[in-house]
């Protein structure tokens, strides 16, 4: 295990919180002893649905509960709940799930998301795990020199959280802030740079191009760097989340997702359907506003807590 | 998609049409694939559900038995039912004499309120209000900061009072009512008509932001409060404007960032569970970007059939009136020549970027991505067209039909492309004044399907103008007159 697990107990209040967030009421149908019959495929349809997963992956995992419940390999809902846990469990990408840091100097993390997605508040919870869970040295860049007082937000963030902050004015050159950030990362020997980007909707291709711009800065001051980039989503997105973690991707090479805002009703089951179209593994999990309200994410605990089950 | 759908009603209705019969059961599954539509546009279930039966009943009311193209028949249904969900439509902001008129803007976190109240204030600006700005965002770190930035930018004055911001990890409760308060009076005292209050974004589930929601409410009684909403919001929407109306009574809704490749189901959702109506779309960064709701377009994106109608208004607005009268009139007179088909192009070229132009016209959202793909856009298509164009001379320009091999040749090394497409320009113009001989009268779509079909190359699309056009009349285009005429000249 890595650095995250050193509280078991932060682990376990971490898990029943994501176990009650993710809680969709899947529950109250998967009653053990329940029949199958058409009634309940209706239902775990209208629920799946409602958990974003999108029509495709539900109706292949109805799919599948019809055909082996039809040659009677199945009878009743906690057979199902096998066939349904089987399917989403399966095809994760088999990567690691941590952040891949630098041996030889600083590690950069480059985050991006549309706008509004919780790119600035999931960037304090990094570089609060990262400070204080994980005992980096942490710097932030504040990219995003489009929106309003961006800057000044993540200023307030680092403060709050005694990170170190490298900015320019608002309307400045984002790539400048990137490198500016990368060359005092180094002389300071500060271990890890999250850089802000501002929101950008994956369909402006000029700001996505710019996005691309500060990649290849990055990657030109430091080797291997970004050694992360991470693409923010919105839990409460639906399918269109597909759509810009396919254009991000491209874009500026994904490495990881950070589900966030999951603290809300949002089930973000569309990430089922990121899983199976592009091959990104999901990092983190967002859960609130304070900034330990993050937690790594991991497919079996995901799809047990949908389910309400305890992972042991 | 328009396109698809039509095809996948088509086949459905065609594998029947040797019976002779269509029945309730038939149309019933043909409305699996606009299910499927809508539930991947985000639309909630439940929604999906009733609309989907309401369309049943529609259908068979209507009788599209009976109908010699059922398929286009339940396109139409299926549009028009959705565009009916959506209204009615009621863009007005109602104010109150005397002011100042408090609208009240909420929502989840990152929705976009702050950005709208800037661009709502610039849009009431323009109206002829004297709008106001108040910062009752006391939880976000910064969000004082950025609306008073908008302010700044909108020449709207602001009333902020930093000195009440929450600390951090907790709740500005009583805060956010005592500026929303002064912020009252402020106005007031300054004679502003409209104050437009931005809230913090809070979780429809957390008790304790939402209650300071209803203490300012209550406190202040805005006339009218909005909530704000990621069009790219999936099924929660529903939970979200549900739990908004129920504490709040909600007088409209703003959808932002639609310009976004989102279908947009959240929209009717949203509308569907508060019943109140859409006010405003957020369609992109600039603080201008703010478009008043108008049901025909998002019912053709959530059915993934492209805006023709936001298309029309545009070109409505930004094409030369009197060029396309004394066009059509040419074109009844057979006269179409190439100083038209290319001043046509330019036309085309005024609605804004080709590729969002193309996004907007049924089936040509593929197009654009092709043209992207080859790295030459379609932009870049029609200057090379413009080139060649540039490289003949006037009377070549006037008859076409004179342009031979040695002048093919000067022509491309003049436009510096080869000789072949100077060939495919002149076949592409050719085809075009044929069918616009055939066509004259013509409505503008079929105008638009026709330069698809020149852009693309694909003629089976130039042969068929007419087809899979917009069923929908609007005042003022006409449908295509007559078809056997143009048939026959084929």
């Amino acid at each position: 295990m890595g650095f995250f697990s050193k509280s078991i107990d932060r682990l376990k209040t971490a898990l029943k919180k994501t176990a009650e967030v993710l809680n969709t009421d899947v529950r109250t149908l998967f009653v053990p002893g329940r029949q199958i019959d058409d009634a309940f495929l209706d239902e775990i349809e209208e629920k799946f649905i409602r958990a974003d997963m999108g029509v495709k992956n539900v109706q292949i995992i109805i799919g599948a509960i019809r055909d082996r419940w039809r040659l009677g390999k199945i009878r009743n809902a906690d057979e199902a709940k096998d066939v349904v846990k089987e399917i989403m469990l399966r095809d994760w990408p088999a990567e690691e799930r941590e952040i891949r840091f630098n041996p030889n100097g600083p590690t950069v993390i480059m985050v991006a998301g549309v706008n509004g997605a919780g790119k600035t508040t999931s960037i304090a919870k990094l570089a609060n795990l990262l400070k204080n869970r994980a005992g980096k040295s942490v710097m932030v860049a504040a990219g995003d020199t489009f929106r309003a007082a961006a800057v000044e937000q993540l200023t307030i963030w680092s403060e709050r959280l005694g990170v170190e902050i490298v900015k320019h004015k608002q309307g400045g050159d984002p790539a400048a802030v990137a490198y500016d950030a990368c060359e005092a990362a180094k002389a300071r020997g500060i271990d890890v740079v999250i850089v802000d980007t501002a929101g950008r909707l994956h369909t402006q291709q000029h700001l996505m191009r710019e996005l691309q711009k500060i990649r290849e800065v990055i990657s030109k001051r430091i080797d291997g760097a970004p050694h992360e980039v991470i693409l923010v989503l919105d839990a409460t997105t639906g399918q269109n989340a597909v759509n810009q973690a396919k254009n991000f991707m491209q874009c500026v090479q994904v490495t990881g997702l950070m589900l966030a805002k999951l603290d809300g009703t949002a089930k973000g089951g569309v990430i089922l359907s990121i899983k199976d179209e592009l091959n990104i593994p999901v990092k983190f999990i967002g859960l609130g506003e304070t900034p330990e309200d993050i937690e790594t994410f991991d497919p079996q605990r995901f799809v047990d807590a949908l389910f309400g089950d305890e992972t042991a | 998609m328009f396109d698809t759908l039509t095809d996948k009603f088509s086949s459905v209705f065609r594998n029947l049409s040797g019976k002779g019969r269509i029945s309730e059961e038939n149309i019933r599954e043909s409305m699996r694939e606009v299910r499927v539509a809508l539930l991947e546009a985000d639309v909630n279930l439940k929604v999906v559900n009733d609309f989907c039966e309401q369309v049943v009943q529609k259908a068979v009311g209507q009788e599209v038995i009976k109908s010699l193209q059922p398929a286009q028949l339940m396109v139409k249904i299926v549009n028009d039912e959705l565009v009916n969900l959506m209204g009615p439509v009621d863009t007005q902001i109602y104010t109150v004499t005397p002011g100042p008129t408090v609208i009240m803007m909420c929502g989840l976190q990152g929705s976009g309120k702050t950005t709208t109240c800037g661009k709502l204030a610039l849009y009431l600006k323009a109206k002829g209000h004297n709008p106001m700005l108040a910062a009752v965002d006391l939880q976000r770190p910064a969000a004082v900061q950025q609306l008073r930035t908008l302010a700044e930018q909108t020449d709207v004055p602001i009333y902020a009072d930093d000195t009440k911001v929450a600390p951090h990890g907790e709740v500005a409760r009583g805060a956010a009512v005592s500026v929303a308060r002064a912020a009252v009076n402020k106005a007031r005292e300054l004679g502003r008509d409209i104050l437009i209050l931005d809230t913090a974004g809070r979780l429809a589930i957390d008790q304790e932001l939402m209650d300071e929601l209803k203490d300012v409410n209550e406190a202040v009684k805005p006339h009218q409060i909005f909530l704000v909403l990621d069009s790219m919001t999936g099924q929660d929407a529903v939970n979200s404007a549900k739990a908004f109306n129920e504490k709040l009574e909600l007088d409209g809704l703003i959808l932002t960032k639609f310009d976004s490749d989102t279908r947009g189901g959240a929209l009717l959702s949203a509308k569907m569970v508060t019943g109140k109506p859409v006010k405003f779309l957020g369609v992109g960064e600039k603080l201008d970007r703010l478009e008043e709701f108008r049901p025909e377009g998002v019912a053709s994106r959530i059915l993934g059939m492209g805006d023709i109608v936001g298309l029309v208004e545009a070109a409505h607005d930004k094409f030369d009136m009197e060029q396309q009268t004394k066009l059509a009139e040419k074109m009844e007179k057979g006269e179409f020549t190439l100083d038209d088909f290319m001043s046509q192009m330019g036309q085309i070229k005024k609605l804004g970027p080709m590729g969002k132009v193309l996004g907007m016209i049924p089936g040509m959202s593929e197009l654009a991505k092709q043209a992207n793909m080859n790295g030459e856009g379609v932009e870049g298509h029609m200057g090379r067209m413009q080139a060649i164009y540039n490289s003949m001379n006037r009377r070549e320009r006037k008859k076409p039909d004179m342009v031979d091999a040695p002048r093919r040749r000067r022509i491309a090394r003049g436009a510096g492309v080869e000789v072949n497409e100077v060939g495919q320009f002149l076949k592409q113009f050719d085809m075009s004044r044929s069918m616009m001989r055939a066509v004259g009268g013509m409505n503008m779509f079929s105008r638009m399907k026709m330069m698809k079909g020149l852009m693309s190359g694909d003629l089976g699309a130039i042969a068929q103008p007419g087809t899979n056009m917009l069923r929908t009349k609007r005042s003022g285009w006409q449908e295509p007159k007559d078809r056997n005429k143009k048939k026959k000249k084929r």
